[in-house]
């Protein structure tokens, strides 16, 4: 489809004053982009967030479009409703039922993202199992040979003479392979992953029949359900959204994130730096958007090998500059070190330094107007996924296919190099950049918590025990251009390490924690109570520990599973004194990955904005009603102080509920208790 | 400031692994790789690296694969700015420097044989060999038992020095009062703790429980081998499971590490692996602390801790409870003073041993007869005498209480021995009347008299037998006339005792007695007790258990209904099966008392002798743990004990105690003591008496000379011959097996 000149210029200056870049993003970097973007007058989604304002009704989460004979809208009057509320759709459909159902459908929506990138690795995977490619291999066997018995996957065979033996590994590859992609399109039974959650949490959903049977299987019933004329009962849509969920976390994310580890080797941590100031003049620099592993993991080889730095140097530049944006940036800053340039709302700014020379692109966050953004630079936006094309601007398009990846790969990086001589504009690249550690699988973080003998997550148990670290929290999601940038983020983190609460991140969130110096070890003694502190000092790391991408927010359910396992906090996820949080979300993935924390019995806090205002009843049974049911419940709290303190009450009530809000006697054992011990 | 430690011990542990890779390139060229390598008389390889990895180092050769691991062992070093996570990999850089030491001591023992005196319990001062070097088998098995019963509850490895001698002398001697073992190791600008326990004339040694493992910072391997051959021995973990033998540690030893002066970044990496183990580091001097739980069970490293405190801090730090009872004597009292001697020069006066009578005997009495604490010393005092007299000594002690029985007399009177001993400077050996006490001239000097021997009877009974006695009075005679007249009372009553116990049988009684003392050690193992079955560990008979039952009813010893016999000739019940089975957790089915052929007991690892089949003899053989030689089974004692541990039962194997070899019940399954064809010679020796006469009441009476010992082989092969030509009685019985 032609979209000729719809360049990104700004037509008219309004008359209203434009926010100042310092208002609307917290890093300098951004600001410094900003304020370049209006000088050279592109526009960018800064300015759209100026001049467009949310749907009024959307935002309440009460528009119902789902048939023709609406849009059916039905706004909460600003006074509130008094008595019955009778507010209806044409159908009948009530402000509860129509907001239940938008909600499922992001659920859905987000599922279906995250597992359909899942499906993709596990095709990868399934490819490689097959040997049918000779790009991907099994990098990291003692996680296959974990993961294995999860799928029913035997690890050892029987001799001849009755020797137990070491199964060969490419056929316990195979075997995994098709088990794992046979999680999609199951239709009964059970999606083999979820148990993994801990035992109590996986008999609570068995309970509640929310144990998901096919991962595809439950986001089309969603898509069903919320038809018009379907289910018309909320609570019964949110079981629905449960199964997805699940589904979601426990089952596609969660094989995703394993099956990576597999191809190409399960993270430890990484010292690396973020934002625009990677870039580097004298370089190719290249941007890889979007979020699988796949093509960025061959792009990361292809941009090592001689010959294209040879080509580079040929083209005039020192060498070539990968940085990532988004969660493929997650993804490859995890596994190699690739620094980031930034997080979702710098997919323009990064191009505003005239510095990209190509942004390489596969799926999910990836606004479109980064192409008209592009075609005011010499900038090459390459999209690379069938499932994500671009129309408009002018982008490239070089399809990558796993059987030919590197090939693909390389075409990619050459692409890029040749655009290098092509640059028009003055390359300004801001001078900021934050050193950060990265890494952290939740095997990452067993180890550094005891090393090769003794790792466990003991340690972290007993300091929580103790009182030094109050509790867990797993702060993730994305950016949202109505709110300033990364503010939300940093303000509640910072708040809750201040009161000693370790933070979990992944996704946007862990980038502007990077940019922010969250991630260094230095940052402990700067930002930290003094338990949490203490703790940082003595293992040596960040108070916030990046855990990966959005789909690795699986590693977070396996870390609160260790947690479980390693005794002293309770039977179950809900027992532990931890909190969830979106402080700037904006995706239905979001939606999804919130759901299924709620769901694994996390209290979930999301920032800026949450659609379900202009149905009090439905609201209330996500905020309140769910804790009955999950142990964890939604909630919504814009302003990020009173956010975190909101999980700090939380992690309050759960560090009561186990008894251990006290301080800590000293046990000594005399010969008495000794005797007691339990057998080893 | 952890990353300050985590600095230096990385630093520290390049380098310790780095000079143990050049020791080793340097004595491969010199002796090749066949040349052996091992710590003496120890069945475990080098124990630190078997255990953990399940490696077994023989020679230089298989030495090589350790070290490569110690090396791949190695992380990064901390970097200044931005440092990646380092708890881990500092854990991981002490293990490697842990590895690569055990190595340097295994080498130092093929380059200066006698640089250490593996067997000997006390190291030959006067000589200037002061360094022992890693435990041997049998004193890691006799010392173990100590560890498993309670009396020892851990160890302090201290490394360095303290400021001064006068300073090493007070922390060691309050540590022996903490019944706690002192491990040494390294030295400080050439200073030795060791070194000035000796300058301060204190007696070092196993027997003292303060142990000159080395004089450099690698012999702190000697201690945590000790620990970990403990694991595989006592709690019978699996080479190579280094999770369980660690979390072994962290739970049931309460050891911890004082660094005494300079800590420098190899001490730092020896601190750093003893974490692994769950052991903290104390010191005196302003080291980086690492606070934080976890790991360890509290602290991990405490520093600036002041002499004076330094143990008491210590063993909090490490969650433990030592209690001491404070017995109103001017001696210092405790466990670690029993192994103590008093020397010629240090001799006052003694009482007994074959100069003068020193009759013992404990008596019941009648509530009304005798008053509680009431000590009477008849006769002159040591206080009345001069260096170097002798007196006679009669101790008589009279015990009341409502739960007081005649059959406790026995089991009160054996307690006479240690806690004689327990007091600093005096010095019990012998029983009954053959009873022997030095009072050392220091005892003297701090104000010692005979009525102390009365306190410490008087406070140590009720302490430990509150249970069962009321009232303790003892009456401690000096005049010839009336240590006699004891004597002959206590020789009638003896003689009375030693009827009743013979006459006890396992059909005459209904309730046998479960002995788990040991499970915070072996916690997979579980004894049964019957009057002619004693505890294999030889610490505990039937009447013992039946009496500590009373006295905590709760405890250890628990009655056990033998319920209906299932197997008369093997000595098998029904009630004993079904204990087993449950206590065993399922893996234990049955047990056979008087078999080592079908369904054997198990053992904890601490029986005094394991008896083992020999089927060319058509007999058997056994040998107590003080024996290193080698035996007819083709193994040492050490290498039978490995094979037994724990808590499974092994056919063709069996611990029993050295008491029980003479007890009527004494395998008769399998033929009985008849089917004896081999024990060491000292073995024989020390049951000479009680051999002979049950060889009389099996119709054999020189059965003693019959049975073969080291001097005529130690093969099969070798004493055939001479079981042919004495005609062992065990070459007619039917055949052993099939």
């Amino acid at each position: 489809m032609a979209t000729e000149d719809v360049k990104a210029k700004t037509t008219k200056k309004k008359e209203k004053v434009a926010p100042k870049p310092a208002d609307l993003a917290l890093d300098v970097a951004s600001q410094e982009m900003i304020a370049r973007s209006r000088e050279m007058e592109i526009e960018t989604i800064f300015d759209r967030a100026q001049t467009m304002k949310p749907c009024n009704i959307g935002v309440q989460g009460t528009c119902c479009k789902n048939c023709a004979q609406g849009p059916c809208r039905l706004p909460l009057p600003k006074s509130g409703i008094e008595g019955k509320d009778t507010r209806k759709g044409l159908c009948g459909a009530t402000p509860e039922t129509i907001a239940a159902r938008n909600f499922a459908r992001m659920v859905a929506g987000g599922a279906a993202a995250h597992s359909d990138h899942g499906r993709g690795v596990a095709e990868t995977f399934l490819a490689a199992a097959r040997k049918e490619t000779h790009d991907y291999s099994i990098k990291d066997t003692k996680k296959l040979l974990e993961i294995a018995p999860d799928f029913g996957v035997e690890i050892t065979v029987e001799g001849e003479d009755g020797q137990v033996m070491d199964r060969d590994i490419d056929e316990i590859a195979l075997e995994v392979a098709e088990k794992a992609l046979a999680q999609w399109g199951q239709q009964q039974g059970e999606v083999m992953t979820v148990k993994r959650a801990p035992a109590p949490r996986y008999e609570l959903w068995k309970k509640l029949g929310v144990v998901p049977r096919g991962i595809d299987r439950e986001i089309v019933e969603i898509m069903h359900r919320t038809h018009i004329g379907v289910d018309q009962d909320y609570e019964n849509i949110v079981e629905q959204c449960s199964r997805a969920a699940i589904a979601d976390g426990w089952g596609g994310s969660m094989i995703a994130t394993d099956l990576q580890d597999i191809l190409f080797g399960c993270p430890y941590p990484v010292k690396s730096s973020a934002n625009l100031g990677i870039l580097k003049e004298d370089h190719v620099n290249i941007i890889i958007h979007g979020h699988e592993p796949l093509l960025s993991e061959m792009i990361v080889q292809a941009a090592e090998l001689p010959e294209m730095i040879e080509l580079a140097k040929k083209n005039g530049a020192k060498g070539i500059q990968l940085g990532g944006i988004c969660c493929t940036a997650n993804e490859i800053l995890m596994r190699h070190g690739v620094p980031l340039a930034g997080n979702f709302l710098q997919q323009e700014l990064a191009i505003v330094t005239g510095a990209v020379d190509a942004m390489v692109v596969d799926v999910q966050c990836i606004m479109e107007n980064i192409a008209n953004v592009a075609d005011c630079f010499h900038t090459k936006i390459i999209t690379t996924n069938p499932r994500a094309k671009i129309a408009s601007g002018h982008c490239l398009h070089i399809e990558f296919d796993e059987h030919t990846a590197f090939e693909d790969a390389k075409r990619i990086v050459q692409t890029a190099i040749e655009n290098f001589p092509n640059r028009e504009k003055e390359v300004i690249i801001p001078d900021q950049r934050h050193d950060l550690v990265a890494g952290f699988s939740y095997e990452a973080i067993n180890y550094h918590l005891g090393g090769t003998f003794r790792g466990s997550y003991v340690p972290l148990n007993d300091n929580i025990i103790n009182g030094r670290i109050r509790g867990i929290g797993g702060v993730v999601g994305c950016n949202n251009a109505r709110t300033m940038l990364d503010d939300g983020h940093i303000t509640v983190i910072k708040e809750l390490i201040k009161h000693d609460v370790i933070v979990l991140t992944t996704g946007c969130n862990a980038i502007a924690c990077a940019k922010a110096g969250l991630l260094t070890p230095e940052s402990a003694k700067v930002f930290c109570g003094p338990g949490l502190a203490e703790v940082c000092e003595t293992v040596g790391i960040p108070p916030v520990l990046h855990m990966g991408s959005c789909v690795d927010n699986s590693r977070i359910l396996m870390a609160a599973t260790e947690v479980v396992k390693a005794g002293g906090l309770g039977n179950d996820i809900s027992d532990v004194p931890v909190a969830g949080s979106a402080p700037e979300w904006m995706s239905e993935k979001a939606i999804s990955i919130g759901h299924y924390f709620v769901v694994s019995g996390v209290y979930t806090v999301f920032g800026v904005t949450f659609p379900v205002s202009g149905a009090p009843v439905f609201e209330d049974y996500l905020y309140n009603k769910l804790e009955g049911i999950y142990g964890g419940m939604w909630d919504l709290e814009a302003d990020p102080i009173k956010h975190a303190h909101k999980m700090i009450a939380h992690i309050d009530k759960k560090r009561k509920a186990l008894g251990i809000d006290k301080a800590r006697e000293r046990v000594l054992m005399d010969m008495a208790d000794r005797q007691k011990l339990e057998a080893a | 400031m952890s990353k300050l430690v985590a600095f230096a011990a990385i630093q520290g542990a390049y380098n310790i692994v780095s000079k143990a890779e050049g020791k080793y390139k340097r004595a491969l060229e010199t002796y090749g790789g066949s040349q052996k390598l091992e710590f003496p008389n120890t069945a475990y390889y080098l124990p630190i690296i078997y255990s953990l990895t399940g490696m077994e180092v023989t020679d230089l050769d298989s030495a090589r694969r350790p070290l490569e691991f110690a090396r791949k062992l190695l992380p990064p070093h901390v970097k200044k700015d931005c440092h990646l996570p380092y708890l881990g990999p500092l854990l991981d850089a002490g293990m490697a420097a842990l590895f690569a030491e055990e190595i340097v001591e295994a080498i130092r023992y093929v380059e200066d044989p006698d640089f250490y005196q593996p067997e000997v319990e006390d190291p030959d001062v006067e000589n200037g060999k002061i360094w022992l070097g890693a435990a041997d088998d049998a004193i890691m098995r006799k010392r173990g038992v100590e560890f498993v019963d309670g009396t020892a509850p851990g160890f302090a490895a201290i490394v360095g020095a303290a400021p001064d001698s006068a300073t090493a002398k007070k922390i060691a001697e309050e540590y022996q009062q903490k019944t706690i073992y002192v491990f040494m190791a390294a030295n400080q600008n050439g200073t030795t703790f060791t070194e000035q326990l000796i300058e301060e004339d204190v007696q070092i040694g196993w027997n003292t429980r303060l142990v000159p493992f080395g004089p450099d910072i690698s012999a702190a391997v000697f201690a945590l081998g000790f620990a970990n051959r403990a694991g595989m021995a006592f709690g019978g973990i699996a080479p190579g499971d280094y999770k369980r033998q660690l979390k072994y540690q962290k739970d049931r030893i309460f050891a911890f590490v004082n660094a005494l002066g300079d800590v420098n970044a190899e001490w730092a990496a020896n601190a750093a692996g003893c974490i692994n183990w769950g052991f903290p580091t104390i010191a005196d001097t302003d080291i980086p602390e690492v606070l934080p739980t976890g790991v360890c069970t509290y602290e991990h490293v405490v520093a600036n801790v002041g002499h004076d405190e330094m143990p008491s801090r210590s063993i909090e730090i490490r969650g433990l409870k030592v209690t001491i009872t404070e017995i109103d004597i001017p001696l210092a009292y405790g466990p670690a003073f029993e192994g103590e001697r008093v020397r010629k020069d240090d001799l006052y006066l003694e009482m007994g041993g074959g100069k003068t009578q020193c009759t013992e005997l404990v008596k019941m009495a009648d509530m009304n007869e005798i008053e509680d604490g009431k000590v009477i010393v008849d006769g002159p005092d040591v206080t009345e005498k001069k260096k170097g007299d002798r007196l006679p000594l009669g101790i008589f002690v009279q015990v009341a209480g409502r739960e007081m029985q005649e059959d406790f007399e026995p089991i009160l009177e054996r307690q006479i021995h240690h806690l004689i001993n327990y007091a600093q400077g005096i010095m019990h050996i012998g029983q009954r009347d053959i009873s022997w006490i030095r009072v050392s001239e220091k005892a003297i000097e701090k104000g010692f008299t005979l009525k102390d021997i009365g306190t410490i009877l008087h406070a140590k009974f009720h302490q430990d037998f509150g249970n069962i006695l009321d009232k303790v009075q003892v009456t401690l005679y000096t005049k010839d006339d009336a240590v006699d007249e004891l004597t002959k009372t206590a020789r009638a009553e003896y003689k009375h005792r030693d009827e009743r116990v013979e006459q006890m049988t396992d059909e005459g009684v209904d309730l046998f007695y479960s002995c788990t003392l040991c499970q915070s050690f072996a916690p997979n193992h579980v004894c049964v007790v019957s009057p002619e079955r004693t505890g294999l560990c030889g610490a505990y008979n039937w009447m013992d258990c039946k009496a500590s039952y009373q006295i905590n009813p709760t405890g250890p010893n628990q009655p056990v209904e033998k319920g209906e016999c299932l197997d008369p000739k093997y000595g098998q019940w029904k009630g004993v099966n079904d204990f087993v089975f449950k206590a065993s957790r399922q893996a234990v089915e049955k047990v056979n008392f008087y078999s080592m052929l079908v369904s054997p007991m198990t053992t904890c690892g601490c029986c005094e002798c394991i008896a083992a089949m020999l089927p060319t003899c058509n007999g058997i053989m056994t040998v107590h743990r003080d024996y290193t030689g080698e035996t007819p089974s083709g193994m040492k004692f050490t290498t039978l004990a490995g094979v037994m541990g724990g808590g499974q039962q092994s056919e063709g194997f069996v611990g029993h105690s050295k008491f029980n070899i003479t007890q009527r019940k004494f395998l008769v399954g399998d033929g009985g003591l008849l089917r004896m064809v081999w024990m060491p010679k000292s073995l024989k020796e020390e049951l000479r008496e009680r051999l002979i006469k049950r060889g009389e009441e099996l119709g054999v009476p020189d059965l003693i000379d019959r049975i073969a010992d080291e001097t005529v082989g130690t093969t099969e092969e070798e004493i055939l011959p001479f079981l042919q030509e004495k005609d062992h009685p065990a070459l007619k019985m039917e055949p052993l097996v099939g």
